[in-house]
């Protein structure tokens, strides 16, 4: 048992980028569902065509990283307006069927044999970093290097920069819209949707508003996933991934500015720990074989993510940072 | 240290069927069609110089195996008259000629496409079979559309009672579908018995823990008073650890049972079909008209639709609602284990199958219109046959594509579905 690098890897995931994907990820979920109440179950798809905006733009076609970003983000607001249009008009669980729905025929679009050519199927495409990491500023040092339990290379300080800058300016942007009349509209609609339609606010344009505010804002979790792997696969982009993002969420508490960045740094490091342990413990066959594999340990993190999300649902709704009164949903 | 978490799991699920075979030079293979294993298929290596080295059958897991002398390059023949028949290699080339390394398993591939069995959801990246006739090939697409549309009829006819009496979207009712597929499995591969048997106690213990379910979980939480949206998010999160329960204890790999696979199709009329695929259509439409009859003519059936009309008011009209709930749940349950069956039967047994169609059935639903009995029948007939026709025009693996495409176009214009009350929208 490698105990040393078990807590290594739980350490780093603290601010990790794959916790700053999902933290991204989850903060556009807390828009939606937190403060709108809108049930996306699609934020997967918002990262998706991020990622595969630089990606596609980059690999495929050639064209400058800026581009790439330029067309991630305006795929998810056209993404955002093709969900919002036939459903937010509709009681809330219609919309999550077809938001669930569309990330799935994305998902299969990137799969798609007879689109290889753009999209690279199911092996995804590579080589469309260089330009972002060519802006490194932290050059080919050693990087940083804690007790050598939490090393970061240039390149992962790099990520790591951008990345967290983004979840603070995403942070504060939520922060200071929910305090304006506009966030307030949006919480209102969430408690009594006919209350405010009854005092002449859009309420469809509002629910629209909030769609694409989070979609934007989990769109940026793509790029900071998809330029930390220098790769994107489609099969990432599934359902566990929105999944994920709702147990983050309710995890650090909804209709809290910054309860998805602390939801997903705890999600995050309990997730890595325990996985590592397993992995850890089946290679080194501490556990018989007979009673835990390799594969078998890959599958318990998503055994334990949906006992967690259930657990949490029933016995602590508001997560650790969110008030009770404000996560009692419902749409009859 | 992070990265390739999904993928990495994904794919350490899809290999390790494939490597198992004694050191030595081997040409191996598995024939599969639409995901379904081709048995009793003869295949013949010759040297070089024409001499016979071997021949093989494939087994019932559609695999086989020749042993060569030593590397070098052989022609490997697949003999097309034991294929079953409406069975092709699509490529139009059944004669390879690998060459083998030292110590080299080779595998060889060869594509089958055609016949009446077929995967239906998935990433089957099989070419579109070869089509012998533009009419027997709309005849079989319409045959393979009304089969898939029973089986999701099946699992759409609970999930929309459950919806109807308990307001819940139920996520985790894919996992149903699976789970009775699964415990067929265990009772006709593990333990032995005849698939029939297998099936009806699979049914048996599906409508059981259906019961279960209700009185130990969901019952609970409606007493709670834990609002929809909440327990839809638990549904979702039951779903999520059932299914890799199920791939903790059962594996990625998709298997088959022990009966009555890869068999030949049967002409009837324009028709191909393995009359296996004929035995479980039956079963399907006598267990829908049967319970769609219960719900008109029964008093429990009425009762059951007043409970999905007005919850308080069947009530205060004498209406045990929990009883009622438990009923459904039982139902739903032992549908949704027959059609585990009868999609397994179909396309073999794997532990997200059923999660693979939660969503063409939540479609077929939608379509028909939430909590109407009739509309969920009607609906998974338009999603069964639309997606198998669809292959007409694009590519099969795209068809699940194109059917949730028409749910969200058919949201757009009749959110209610077809035979959806509006009240029920807004």
């Amino acid at each position: 048992m490698n105990w040393e690098s078990i807590f290594s890897v739980s350490l780093e995931s603290i601010i990790g980028s794959t916790t700053i994907a999902y933290a991204l990820a989850a903060i556009g979920l807390n828009v939606h569902f937190g403060y709108t109440g809108l049930l996306n179950f699609g934020q997967s798809a918002f990262l998706g065509v991020g990622a595969y905006g630089i990606a596609i733009t980059v690999s495929t076609f050639d064209l400058p990283l800026a581009l790439g970003i330029a067309i991630g983000l305006a795929a998810s607001v056209i993404l955002a307006l093709l969900l919002g249009i036939p459903t937010l008009r509709l009681r809330a669980d219609y919309l999550a069927i077809v938001t669930i729905a569309a990330a799935e025929i994305i998902r299969l679009l990137y799969r798609a044999t007879d689109l290889r050519k753009w999209t690279g199927a199911s092996d995804g495409l590579q080589g469309f970093s260089q330009d972002f990491y060519a802006l490194n500023p932290y050059g080919t040092g050693a990087g940083v290097n804690i007790a050598d339990i939490i090393t970061f290379s240039p390149r992962d300080l790099w990520i790591l920069t951008v990345g967290w800058a983004l979840v603070l300016l995403s942070c504060l942007v939520v922060w200071l819209l929910m305090k304006s009349p506009w966030g307030r509209v949006l919480k209102a609609i969430r408690e009594d949707e006919d209350a405010v339609r009854s005092l002449g606010k859009n309420v469809f344009s509002y629910k629209m508003q909030s769609l694409v505010l989070g979609g934007v804002i989990g769109c940026l979790g793509g790029f900071v996933f998809a330029l930390d792997r220098a790769a994107v696969q489609p099969d990432t982009y599934g359902t566990e991934f929105t999944f994920f993002a709702y147990t983050i969420v309710i995890l650090g508490g909804a209709a809290r500015v910054f309860g998805p960045v602390i939801g997903a740094s705890i999600f995050w490091v309990l997730l890595v720990f325990i996985d590592s342990t397993l992995s850890e413990m089946s290679n080194n066959k501490v556990l018989p074989e007979w009673f835990m594999n390799t594969t078998q340990a890959g599958s318990v993190r998503y055994i334990l993510v949906g006992l967690g999300l259930v657990l949490l649902l029933i016995y602590r709704p508001q997560g650790i940072f969110g008030d009770k009164r404000e996560v009692m949903l419902d749409v009859r | 240290m992070l990265t390739a978490f999904l993928a990495c799991v994904m794919l350490s699920f899809g290999f390790g069927a494939t490597s198992a075979w004694a050191a030595g030079e081997t040409l191996q293979g598995t024939l599969t069609n639409n995901g379904a294993p081709v048995a009793d298929v003869k295949i013949k290596a010759f040297s070089q110089d024409g001499a016979s080295v071997g021949e093989a059958t494939s087994d019932a897991q559609g695999k086989w195996s020749i042993p060569v002398p030593g590397p070098g390059t052989y022609k490997v023949d697949l003999d097309q008259s034991t294929l079953p028949s409406g069975v092709t290699v699509t490529n139009g080339r059944p004669s390879l000629t690998p060459a083998v390394a030292e110590g080299q398993q080779r595998n060889v591939l060869f594509p089958l496409g055609g016949g009446a069995g077929g995967a239906t959801t998935g990433n089957s990246n099989q070419p579109a079979p070869s089509a012998p006739s533009e009419w027997n090939r709309v005849a079989d697409l319409f045959y393979a559309g009304i089969h898939f549309s029973l089986i999701i009829a099946l699992a759409a006819l609970g999930i929309s009672l459950i919806f109807g009496t308990t307001g819940l979207t139920n996520f985790a009712h894919g996992e149903l579908v699976t789970f009775g597929a699964l415990m067929a499995f265990l009772f006709n591969v593990t333990i032995g018995l005849p698939l029939v048997l297998s099936g009806l106690i699979a049914v048996a213990i599906g409508a059981a823990t259906g019961w279960f379910q209700d009185r130990a979980f969901w019952g609970w939480l409606r007493k709670r008073r834990t609002n929809l949206v909440t327990t839809m998010i638990i549904s979702i999160g039951v779903s999520l650890a059932v299914r890799y329960i199920f791939l903790y204890f059962f594996g990625g790999d998709s298997r088959a049972y022990s009966e009555y696979n890869a068999q030949p199709g049967v002409e009837i009329g324009p028709f191909t079909i393995a009359p296996k695929n004929l035995v479980t259509d039956a079963i399907a439409i006598v267990v829908l008209v049967a319970v769609s009859m219960a719900l008109v003519m029964t008093r429990l059936g009425k009762a059951t639709r007043a409970v999905a009309d007005n919850p308080a008011l069947a009530a205060a009209s004498g209406i045990n609602v929990d009883r009622i709930i438990r009923l459904v749940w039982t139902l739903g349950g032992g549908l949704a284990a027959l059609s585990g069956v009868i999609l397994a039967v179909y396309q073999n047994v794997s532990y997200q199958m059923g999660f693979q169609i939660l969503l063409l059935i939540f479609a077929a639903v939608t379509l028909g219109g939430f909590g109407t009995a009739w509309g969920a029948l009607l609906g998974s007939l338009v999603i069964g046959l639309f997606i198998q026709f669809s292959t007409y025009w694009i590519p099969s693996e795209l068809k699940t594509v194109s059917a949730l495409a028409a749910l969200i176009v058919i949201l757009l214009f009749r959110p209610q579905g077809i035979l959806g009350r509006r009240q029920r929208i807004g």
